[in-house]
């Protein structure tokens, strides 16, 4: 067993710190994009609005620029220097967390993912890279503010609530399943987190398309520039088919390494049963978008209540039920 | 949402049909048959089948909430104590056997049967399909929604049959069954039927047919299987039979006969923990365990590793090392001076550092039964108190702490006793710290002679010892299977598309070829768009067609329809 090298570790947390650091300016450049773009997009709109009163052909052209803002593909159009600026400082502070991840790992001389802290900056660090990876194809810089956001919150309770410096493994969990069990679950679970931010901007964009279907007023400019809830819909509907199948496996892997450590491969523990509930809701949810009736914001609302008990079965279920999974370190 | 309902989504015919069908029988007034089959209908529809995978979640919360028997039984008993108000109503209601409860196993069982209600029907379907032709070219291919056009230099006298032909083999090359529907007259448009992504639809059966699979395996495992417990002192020897259990638990069809006689030595026991780590110093990093068995009384022996995330399998069974502790040799010595025990007695661990808690009975004492409870302490150090505790879970500095107890251990009546706790009901006290002879405390090699010649006891050594737990469960190989199988269905039925596909072709009467193709998804598919793109790229080579930017082509932009002057009356015959 290799051994622990404390000075690494510091190292390493110091590198978690300031990624924690540069992911909360990063949040605060999005959350500044989302409010001055819409200004922009109203300020578009209030042009054409002028264009439209003075030329009669300006109908069609409002659509389209409306469009601008918002692409329904989802490839990039116009510049948005606070969204440039944010994506920026996110990369920056990807880097930090990967020198924070990997000095980790090299300081415990194993896999960084054995304990609450761990889970929480590994998985923090994989939401902001499958966030970034699809920022090459995709425009989806209107995440920025939910993605950083939800990354700075991991890291600050990584920090503040389940701090735990760098160690062995018990010998229950020094297993190569801990890779690859543990590895699967945090990657789906940082998909799951992309697919909980889509469905809650599906949900606000499918009422504010429906006031603007019932003629009202648009109340702010901030959903401007986001795309329309069928193209989120979509889209997380995508993610979520990946993340499902990464779920499968986790459940899958999990019990064949607990028949390997307890003699049984499922026993509804505690985290069992957590986990149980969740593919059970998403494979609930996979159905849903093929009932009729049920796709939608039925669909999101499930997708939203799946990431619920997500975050429950990692921190309440981890922290105060007793079970076999004790293992947070805490 | 407009969008959806139209094209992505659509559930699978038979789902599909299943939901008009309901429709048409709202009102049963149809009898008894009439009812079932009303019943049946409703049972394997869509929304039931949502329904009850929501309802399947909701009821496995409980299970996380409450002790579970199956798990904790002893945790179970203490709840009802704690909670004599609510605690037995919960219990009425199944609360601590959620899993095997009534309400939990109609809800599976309902959903399962839903289930094959529902695969039935539809792997009926999707056979009938996976035999016949794609289906026919429809009539305005402008309004799919991957549509586009292509045309042929009159130059290349390509001609419409055969441009048909050789689309068809280069829509079959990229994985398209095709029907070439070749025109009836010399210039009538010819088409080409194409579908792909058969294999969808059954993936998505087998993943459903795998959840049975998987269903019916662990149902196995409970019917067929057995576990039990054992613990092992180094040097023991464990025989797979019934007497060599400490507790056993047979499954609801298990015959004894069904054990293997296989045997197996605990020859020695490692532990190491951690000396470098500063919050984790002492926490354990590995436990070995090396064993000798035998598969059958006259198989030859093998030498065999057991650690924590590796158990042995030997014997149809799996042995695991769940637990581990200290088994001070000791002997006793009645007030005869005759040898009543001797031996090593396991102690049972109650913390980290091995602070574990020993009784010692030795019922063969004479002229009295003799018996000793305490504690083992690894590493003894004396507290401010005077108390001793144990302050490493290694064996530095061990320590017996014991009282002594004379008279009738019980153990005579026959009735089945814990072999880790003393009934004291008939017992006299002899030491003890408020006892005037104090209490005994033995370092390793002494030992102590009890007030009046009423015995002796010795700490001779000491040993390690395991705690096993031996299963059988012949459903899990099954279980494996079943998911790795509907795993696979899964990712087939997720990531595949189903398509059609048409091309048609028609002669322009000065002599260029026009074609036109169309494609349609069945369910959810966003790389429909690229798809058309790729099949345009490969007509085009196959054509020799420059393969320049693409324009994206609008209706009426040189399609097959408007070669339409050869024949003056466009007649689609596709069937
Ligand atoms: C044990 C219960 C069930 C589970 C866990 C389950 C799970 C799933 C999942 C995860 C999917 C999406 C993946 C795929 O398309 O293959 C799916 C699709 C589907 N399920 Fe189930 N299912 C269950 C029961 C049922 C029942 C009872 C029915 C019949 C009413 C049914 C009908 C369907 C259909 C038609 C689809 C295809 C939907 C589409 O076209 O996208 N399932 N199921």
């Amino acid at each position: 067993m290799p051994e622990i090298n404390p000075l690494l570790g510091s190292y390493s947390e110091l590198f978690m710190l300031l990624t924690a650091g540069t992911y909360a300016v990063a949040f605060f450049a999005f959350a500044w994009d989302v409010a001055t773009s819409g200004r922009v997009a109203q300020l578009d709109a209030a042009r054409l609005a002028g264009q439209k009163a003075a030329a009669q052909t300006a109908g069609a052209q409002g659509a389209v620029a409306t469009a601008v803002v918002a692409d329904p593909g989802l490839t990039y159009v116009g510049t948005r220097k606070a969204a440039r600026v944010g994506v920026a400082l996110s990369i920056l502070g990807l880097a930090l967390h990967a020198a924070g991840v990997v000095t980790r790992g090299i300081a415990a001389g194993r896999v960084p993912w054995g304990n609450m802290y761990e889970f929480c900056t590994t998985g923090a660090f994989l939401v902001v890279a499958v966030f970034l990876a699809v920022l090459i194809r995709r425009d989806l810089r209107f995440l920025g503010i939910f993605v950083l956001g939800l990354a700075t919150v991991m890291m600050v309770a990584a920090a503040v609530a389940f701090w735990t410096p760098v160690g062995h493994l018990v010998p229950a969990l020094q297993s190569y399943w801990l890779i690859i069990h543990v590895s699967i679950a945090v990657l789906s679970s940082a998909l799951f987190t992309l697919t909980f931010s889509l469905g809650v901007l599906q949900l606000i964009q499918g009422r504010r398309e429906a006031r603007i279907a019932a003629g009202e007023a648009e109340r702010s400019g901030f959903m401007r520039i986001v795309p329309s809830s069928l193209t989120l819909e979509t889209l997380s509907y995508r993610i979520n088919t990946i993340a499902f199948v990464g779920w499968t496996l986790t459940v899958m892997f999990g019990a064949i390494w607990a028949e390997k450590a307890w003699g049984r491969f499922w026993g509804w523990d505690t985290k069992e049963v957590w986990s149980f509930v969740i593919w059970v809701v998403y494979a609930a949810y996979l159905h849903a978008r093929a009932t009729r009736g049920w796709n939608g914001a039925r669909a999101a609302w499930l997708s939203i209540v799946g990431y619920l008990c997500v975050i429950f079965n990692f921190t309440i279920v981890n922290m105060y039920f007793s079970g076999l999974h004790s293992y947070s370190g805490l | 949402m407009s969008e959806k309902n139209t094209s992505p989504t659509e559930p699978a015919p038979a789902a599909r049909g299943k939901q008009s069908q309901r429709g048409d029988v709202a009102l049963p007034a149809l009898g008894v048959l009439g009812m079932l089959r009303w019943a049946w209908t409703q049972l394997t529809s869509m929304k039931t089948a949502l329904f009850l995978l929501l309802l399947l979640a909701v009821a496995a919360v409980p299970g996380s909430l409450f002790p579970q028997r199956p798990a904790n039984p002893a945790v179970v008993t203490q709840y009802l104590k704690d909670h004599p108000d609510y605690g037995p109503v919960l219990d009425t209601l199944q609360m601590f056997d959620v899993y095997s409860s009534a309400w939990f196993s109609a809800v599976y069982l309902l959903l399962f049967i839903s289930l094959i209600g529902c695969i039935i029907p539809r792997a009926i379907a999707h056979w009938r399909q996976w035999r016949s032709q794609p289906p026919r070219t429809p009539a305005r291919l402008s309004r799919l929604s991957e549509y586009g056009t292509l045309v042929v230099p009159a130059e290349k006298r390509l001609g419409a049959a055969h441009a048909a032909e050789q689309a068809a083999a280069v829509l079959k090359r990229r994985g398209y069954r095709v029907d070439l529907r070749p025109g009836d007259a010399p210039n009538a448009f010819s088409s080409v039927g194409a579908e792909k992504g058969y294999l969808k639809e059954l993936g998505n059966l087998c993943f459903h047919a795998g959840l049975v699979g998987v269903l019916v395996s662990v149902a196995i495992g409970g019917l067929f299987g057995y576990s039990g417990q054992r613990t092992l002192v180094e040097g023991e020897t464990f025989v797979n039979t019934l007497v060599g259990y400490d507790t056993f638990t047979p499954g609801t069809n298990f015959q004894s006969s069904s054990l293997s006689p296989y045997s197996l030595q605990l020859d020695r026991f490692e532990v190491r923990y951690d000396r470098e780590s500063v919050k984790q110093f002492g926490q354990p990093l590995d436990f070995t365990g090396y064993l000798t068995t035998t598969d059958s009384p006259d198989a030859e022996p093998r030498q065999r590793i057991l650690k924590v995330n590796d158990p042995v399998m030997i014997g149809g069974t799996s042995v695991y090392l769940v637990g581990n502790g200290y088994a001070p040799v000791v002997t006793v010595r009645g007030g005869d001076g005759q040898i009543a025990y001797q031996g090593p007695i396991p102690s049972i661990p109650t913390d980290a550092v091995y602070t574990s808690t020993i009784v010692i009975k030795a019922p063969d004492a004479r002229p009295t039964q003799l018996g000793f409870v305490g504690f083992f302490l690894p590493t003894s150090v004396e507290g401010k108190d005077g108390v001793a505790f144990s302050a490493d879970p290694d064996p530095l500095n061990v320590q017996l702490n014991l009282n002594s107890y004379v008279g009738d251990l019980g153990l005579d009546a026959g009735t089945p006793q814990n072999v880790y706790a003393l009934d004291i009901a008939k017992l006299t006290q002899v030491n003890g710290r408020d006892k005037p002879a104090g209490g005994i405390v033995l370092g390793a090699g002494e030992s102590y002679t009890l007030p009046d010649g009423q015995g002796s006891i010795s700490f001779d050594g000491l040993k390690r010892f395991v705690a096993l737990d031996i299963h059988h469960n012949p459903g899990q190989l099954g279980a494996l299977a079943f998911s790795v199988f509907s795993l696979m269905g899964l990712v087939i039925s997720l990531f595949l598309s189903r398509r059609r596909l048409w091309v048609r072709v028609g002669q322009h009467e000065d002599g260029r070829t026009m074609v036109e193709y169309g494609l349609l998804a069945r369910g959810e598919d966003y790389g429909l768009a690229a798809e058309g793109r790729a099949v345009r790229a490969a007509l085009a080579e196959a054509w020799g067609l420059p393969a320049g930017p693409e324009q994206t082509p609008s209706a009426g932009q040189g399609t097959a329809a408007d070669a339409t002057p050869t024949t003056s009356t466009p007649t689609h015959k596709d069937a």
